[in-house]
């Protein structure tokens, strides 16, 4: 059960500006005790939380849904559990490890962070706000992401991707930087793609594409998406160790689907 | 009609959770760890099932084949007179140099637990063919034990090596047979079920294992039907009612009987699809179209991600387009494989690498003094 978060946790007075700040360690922790405390300091004023000893909670910022649009910034230390940051509704999460399964799953709105690498299902569904995964992701990344209106998930990786990245998109942003690496290794990349744009640092086969998938060069408004996102993650990592220029001057290729329903004649005769 | 009101199911739908822990340089640690590891993904299970394979832990006896038995039954009668049958046709067929009950916790701390009994053996080839090797003569008998004999299931038969399973959460079941007490391997696999097609019981927790291969497997094999026909024609006969099941056989099918290495093994459970090999060079090409039409059958269609357990080695592998997780870590001579990163981490905070390897390509750890011997 929740606990009475306030009164456990090591409330400390921060900055005027920035409201109250608190620290939960996450040890023997189960995830629906921690989520209850994360929910319980939200609402009793807190802005930004610290949580250390994480190991495998999952669902880490999914109950922090209000219906006035309370925000808070969370930093995650140790290593969070399947579908961090699930529906996550407007709050910035920063991972100080890897994360795992899931990160993002159906998000709404808000920033992640992962200092590290992800596991698969990266950004699946996402709706909107903007994650940034320093290292690797997994298989299946940006499965069926979407986007409508004003909102438009952005998803960018520092590292390379398995396969199955953006299968049955549907909208957003994605952006694979390679940044130790050549050539994509990924197969089945854009597999039913039928919205959305993906951008890949280096070079891709057509073989490793989905044949719904067009890859054609990137223009200048491609060029100043790429800016915009490209200067966040530099920021966001600069352990990196490269520059925004250093990154942009390089190849980039654009996929996009060649239709918005693939399938609009599959079914009917 | 009325609709019926359901009540909400309390437990979070999931999956299995498999965990392996392996020290390349042979020194042995206790259950410990890996009970820690494997009750950090206590969600993913149901308490449906646990289960342990621990390598070396028997060096006393490493020259003998290691029986575990289980004797389930309603009443204690019924298994002691299971447990009598089986001795009646264990000493006609082989030497029994030392058997006991396995040593285990309060049973009122498990549900329905069986008598399970270890018998050390070696076998005791009468009039046989002389060509029949030791372990088809034990992997026949095993499967006679196992279809013949009622209420008797030999669930454990390598040599320096042992299962524990039964039905329960995994850290349940360690405790019960107290691996983080009285064993030292060095290497460990585990699991957490979460039972979708078959009823619960203690023949059908993980690991599943003949001779010294174990497997604990997280996901379903939809070819159950095609690859347990296959396999009984080479004498293998499917009794656990779990699909897992299949693939130990297809393993000692295999690596044992046909000596494939691993790398083409995983080509056969988890194949390139034909359009991945249309890729590939001439070569490439042939062998994969081969082995394809050779082995459809003991092709594993569905999803897995699975630990296999040998002597000196431990491998994971995931079906081709990897449907379930898998993750890889090393740190110094640990070999770590987990469905969540976050149980090695419990375990290893630091890690030299963590990785999540591609669909149907094998991850293999194996001791460092059988590769020299290899080299």
């Amino acid at each position: 059960m929740a606990r009475a978060a306030a009164s456990q946790s090591n409330l400390e007075s921060d900055q005027a500006d920035e409201g109250k700040s608190a620290l939960i360690d996450a040890t023997d922790l189960e995830t629906k005790e921690l989520n209850g405390q994360l929910r319980e300091l939200m609402l009793s004023g807190v802005k930004k939380v610290n949580i250390t000893n994480v190991c495998g909670q999952r669902y880490i910022g999914t109950r922090l849904y209000t219906p006035e649009h309370l925000k808070m910034e969370i930093e995650i230390f140790g290593t969070p559990g399947n579908d961090l940051a699930a529906f996550l509704y407007g709050h910035k999460i920063t991972v100080h490890g890897n994360a795992q399964d899931g990160v993002g799953n159906t998000m709404d709105g808000g920033e992640v962070m992962v200092k590290g690498r992800s596991g698969d299902v990266l950004g699946f569904s996402m709706r909107g706000g903007e994650i940034y995964v320093r290292d690797n992701c997994g298989y299946r990344t940006a499965l069926h992401m979407k986007e409508y209106e004003d909102k438009r998930p952005v998803l960018v990786v520092g590292g390379n991707s398995q396969d199955f990245l953006g299968e049955y998109m549907a909208g957003g942003i994605v952006i694979v930087l390679d940044l130790h690496g050549r050539t994509h290794k990924a197969n089945f990349i854009g597999s039913g793609m039928h919205g959305g744009v993906i951008y890949l640092r280096g070079n891709v086969e057509q073989s490793q594409v989905g044949g719904q998938v067009d890859i054609s060069p990137i223009d200048e408004s491609d060029r100043a998406v790429l800016d915009k996102f490209i200067s966040r993650f530099v920021q966001h990592f600069p352990e990196v160790g490269k520059s925004k220029d250093e990154i942009l001057n390089s190849q980039f290729v654009r996929l996009t689907p060649k239709s918005k329903r693939p399938y609009s004649n599959l079914y009917a005769y | 009609m009325p609709r019926i009101r359901r009540e909400l199911y309390s437990k979070e739908i999931c999956a299995c959770s498999i965990f392996g822990a392996m020290n390349r340089d042979s020194e042995r640690f206790t259950g410990a760890g890996v009970m820690k590891a494997i009750a950090n993904m206590h969600v993913r299970g149901n308490g449906l099932g646990g289960g342990f394979a621990a390598y070396g832990i028997y060096p006393q006896y490493k020259d003998y084949y290691a029986f575990h038995l289980m004797f389930t039954g309603k009443s204690p009668q019924a298994k002691l007179s299971a447990k009598k049958e089986l001795d009646a046709f264990l000493c006609q067929k082989f030497d029994v140099v030392y058997d006991e009950e396995i040593p285990h916790g309060d049973e009122a701390t498990v549900s329905d637990p069986p008598l399970v009994w270890r018998y050390f053996v070696l076998p005791k080839k009468q009039g046989e063919d002389p060509s029949l090797s030791d372990e088809d003569y034990i992997v026949e008998n095993i499967m006679l034990v196992n279809t013949r004999i009622e209420n008797a299931h030999v669930f454990s038969s390598g040599k320096n090596m042992g299962c524990f399973k039964g039905v329960g959460y995994p850290e349940d079941i360690g405790e019960y047979f107290m691996l983080d007490k009285l064993y030292s391997a060095y290497a460990w696999t585990a699991h957490g079920r979460f039972p979708t097609n078959t009823q619960a019981w203690w023949g059908g927790a993980h690991p599943f294992s003949l001779l010294d291969t174990t497997i604990v497997h997280n996901g379903e094999i939809s070819s159950y039907g095609t690859n347990r026909w296959y396999l009984e024609m080479y004498g293998y006969a499917c009794t656990l009612q779990t699909d897992t099941e299949v693939i130990a056989y297809a393993a000692d099918l295999l690596m044992r009987r046909q000596k494939l290495p691993i790398e083409i093994v995983a080509k056969i459970l988890a194949p390139p699809i034909w359009d991945a090999i249309d890729q590939m060079n001439e070569k490439e090409k042939k062998l994969l179209t081969t082995l394809r039409m050779v082995y459809a059958p003991l092709l594993m269609n569905g999803p897995f991600a699975l630990i296999i357990g040998q002597t000196g080695r431990m491998i994971g592998l995931t079906d081709r387009i990897r449907l379930r997780p898998i993750t890889a870590a090393t740190r110094g001579e640990m070999f770590y494989l987990s469905s969540e990163e976050a149980s090695i981490r419990l375990i290893s905070p630091q890690l030299d690498r963590v990785w999540t390897p591609n669909g149907g390509e094998p991850v293999i750890g194996e001791l460092n003094s059988m590769r020299k011997v290899l080299q």
